[in-house]
């Protein structure tokens, strides 16, 4: 169902309008420009081409279209504490050191396939370097999970990426409706729903 | 009659006090509602209800700053972009932990209605009789049968969706149509009712979101968004906003005034009687008094029995209601975060739609019939089964095409419960002013001394073994047992702190709720709890609150009062 059509219904059903009044609750913060932020323009740029190695465009877009470069850089700056916001930070130019070890160019200079191939190695480091930690469960868990004060390892850089990435691509309005399914209004429960392989799973 | 003069003062807007407010001016009665916090309008304030992750600047994730001013709320689930303003300022609103105490409060018109759980349960005949046969704490004062009347009638105003099972456990009751099991909770209820032959049960979670709509009230029936807490637009839920306020104000009889943190209760010590409050308002601190024949207390339990131990201290050193002894004592909640989760295999090709606001309920069974345990008591179950998302993870796959393609698509179905256990009213678990803590207005904060006992950690063993029990008995595969930490408080049912009883030497409240010392002022929210139960407790408070309700106003005109 379209917004407006909702607001409709909402309007009909309950004799109250959808409009704006006292924002005395519920109330968003603004959105962060990127100035304050812990990075800048060629950060996010660089976020965005290392995430869509991590999620590429396919047949629906990927992590730069979803420009999770700019969710990253917020995420990282406010929802990190510093310990993990510099294991993120040298971790992009890990990325590059790692590139011109194996291929002698910076990162952002490779093919495709060489970033993929770069990216599943790095991805192999990171699984082995966690696991010799004993680290588990991070792409599988929220970028808030760390808390400052705490003491805690921090995982590889890598994981850190990948993790903020997934998160912030499958949260995001393309990934969610394009990559995903998305209702907003469902309207009903049906809890025997028939599923054939290649159906998109639900944003939420 | 004086602007300031009122037939009753409700204390508190949340599930109780609206209720009490529905009631009391549905009977003629002129009616102060009272909320120390903002005020929140029904749909018009709630901003973020259509709001979506991609809405969110930190996508609903806490920032460090968040965590920051809320230690307390940080500690588990709440704390996010979504609800952030709807749970109670940390700094302005401190309290002590002598003992671990998580306290999740809803400072607004409305409390935590907007953000309860919406579980609701009736409590048993046997709940009503456990103290007394078990000799633990005083006897419950009534009995289901004073109560049964009074769930059906708030049920059917409250518009709860749940399926009647016959079980005298979990007594049925005037329900909507229930919100239904999926393929795999309903394979796993009818494996689980072979394999423990008929004595566990699992039916649809019964909830306050309704399957049918309320035109007459404004409500709209769920629409399985599962955004219940950001405020739901079609009043598809049970808060005072969507349904007690509305029905209040319909009278002409109520005036709601936020921003009043009611200071104390003034008591007239020769006639025996509360005639009004003090009242702090919250933006300006000035004081005010508001004068009524009738107060009833409805501030959620800790801080009913707050105002209560603030109140006639010049003829009682510990308050109104503490001559009993028994006053911020017997503080119970309800013990959780231990239970199993499991794979469910043979469901690759079913899925489900829509959202669903509640899950599936495992009603107690320990203890129960012939079942006898090292421990009283008993335990429920919540629970749900679902396909995995994006979260999931898929390690093995790497970077690239083939994890988008994969975390794209619906993972396996998992199934998991938790259990809810029953905990003691303990007097060593209590409440108290600490005078040397003030809040932001200068008065005096709570500090808390609670914990639970032998009964308890015995009784979470078989939480969690039954649950995985019950899985495997169901063929689920690769079942695991999990138990978390659990600090009381993080049930968010606080309980018991001026409980009802038969005896003004052993109790604070009577069998109708009227504080023994002063019997125009009623108390019925969480704090009047004789003993917990193992149900999610509001239904409860609503059920308690119409029937003293109706009770004060019959005393009122036979001059009682």
């Amino acid at each position: 169902m379209h917004r407006r059509e909702l607001l409709k219904l909402i309007a009909s059903a309950t004799g109250v309008a959808m409009v704006g009044g006292d924002a005395l609750a519920y109330t968003l913060r603004d959105p962060v420009p990127l100035s304050e932020t812990l990075f800048n323009k060629t950060d996010v740029a660089f976020i965005n081409e290392a995430s869509e190695v991590i999620v590429p465009a396919t047949d629906t877009p990927g992590a730069k279209a979803a420009n999770v470069g700019a969710t990253i850089a917020v995420i990282v700056t406010d929802c990190y504490p510093p310990a993990l916001q510099k294991t993120f930070r040298e971790g992009l130019t890990a990325i590059n050191t790692a590139s011109q070890k194996q291929f002698g160019e910076a990162f952002i200079s490779l093919s495709k396939e060489q970033r993929l191939t770069l990216f599943n190695k790095l991805d192999s480091e990171a699984t082995a370097y966690n696991t010799a930690r004993g680290i588990y469960g991070i792409e599988s868990s929220k970028p808030s999970r760390w808390e400052a004060g705490t003491t805690f390892t921090p995982p590889h850089y890598f994981t850190l990426l990948k993790q903020l990435t997934l998160f912030s691509f499958f949260t995001s309005e393309t990934g969610a409706t394009k990559t995903l399914r998305y209702v907003p209004v469902p309207g009903y429960y049906d809890g025997d729903l028939d599923y054939k392989e290649g159906d998109k799973a639900w944003a939420t | 009659m004086a602007t300031n003069d009122y037939d009753a003062i409700v204390v508190g807007s949340g599930i109780s006090g609206g209720w009490a407010a529905k009631e009391l001016t549905e009977k003629g009665l002129k009616v102060l509602m009272l909320e120390r916090g903002q005020n929140i309008e029904h749909i018009k304030d709630y901003k973020n209800a259509h709001k979506e992750a991609w809405d969110y600047p930190h996508r609903d994730l806490p920032t460090q700053e968040m965590k920051d001013n809320y230690p307390v709320l940080k500690r588990d689930y709440p704390l996010n972009e979504s609800t952030f303003g709807m749970w109670a300022n940390e700094k302005d609103n401190p309290y002590v932990e002598k003992k671990r105490f998580d306290w999740y409060r809803g400072y607004h018109v409305g409390g935590r209605s907007l953000l309860w759980g919406r579980q609701s349960y009736r409590l048993n005949k046997a709940d009503f009789e456990a103290n007394s046969k078990e000799g633990i704490a005083v006897d419950w004062p009534i009995r289901y049968e004073d109560v049964a009347p009074w769930y059906d009638y708030v049920e059917k105003f409250a518009g709860i969706s749940g399926s009647r099972d016959g079980l005298d456990v979990l007594p049925d009751g005037q329900f909507q149509p229930p919100m239904p099991l999926n393929i795999v909770e309903k394979d796993v209820a009818a494996r689980v009712k072979k394999a423990f032959k008929g004595a566990r049960h699992i039916i649809p979670g019964r909830t306050s979101n309704m399957t049918e709509a309320k035109p007459d009230e404004g409500r709209v029936n769920c629409q399985y968004r599962a955004k219940c807490w950001l405020g739901c637009p079609f009043g598809a839920y049970f808060s005072t906003q969507s349904s007690t306020l509305p029905a209040a104000m319909k009278t002409g009889n109520l005036t709601l005034r936020p921003f009043s943190i009611v200071k104390e209760i003034l008591y007239d010590k020769d006639k025996k009687r509360a005639v009004g409050v003090e009242v702090i308002d919250a933006e300006t601190n000035e004081t005010y008094v508001f004068k009524s024949r009738l107060v009833f207390v409805n501030a959620s339990a800790f801080n009913s029995a707050w105002l209560l131990m603030n109140s006639a201290t010049d003829v009682w050193e510990g308050g109104l209601g503490s001559s009993s002894g028994e006053l911020g004592h017997n503080v119970m909640d309800h013990h959780f975060r231990v239970g199993a989760y499991a794979d469910a295999e043979g469901y690759d090709d079913k899925y489900h739609y829509g959202r669903r606001p509640t899950g599936f309920y495992v009603p107690r069974f320990r203890n129960w019939g012939t079942d006898k345990r090292d421990y009283v008591r008993g335990f429920g179950y919540q629970g749900s089964a679902s396909r995995q998302g994006w979260r999931r993870g898929v390690a093995e796959l790497g970077v690239g095409a083939d994890l988008k393609d994969a975390l794209s698509s619906p993972g396996p179905w998992q199934i998991g419960m938790t259990a809810f256990g029953e905990m003691l009213p303990y007097h060593e678990n209590r409440i108290y002013l600490d005078k040397n803590v003030t809040d932001k207005w200068g008065l005096p904060v709570l500090a808390m001394d609670v914990a639970i006992g032998e009964n308890e950690i015995k009784m979470r063993k078989d939480m969690q073994q039954d649950a995985v029990e019950m899985f495997e008995a169901a063929g689920m595969t690769n079942v695991r047992g999990f138990e978390s930490d659990y600090a009381p408080g993080m049930g968010i049912h606080e309980m018991g702190t001026a409980r009802m009883g038969r005896d003004p030497k052993s109790s604070v409240l009577n069998a109708h709720n009227q504080v023994w010392d002063a019997p125009n002022v009623f108390v019925t929210d969480g704090a009047c709890m004789t003993s917990g139960s193992c149900v999610n407790p509001s239904l409860t408070y609503m059920a308690l609150t119409a029937r003293a309700a109706d009770f004060a106003v019959s005393e009122l005109k036979k001059g009682n009062l």
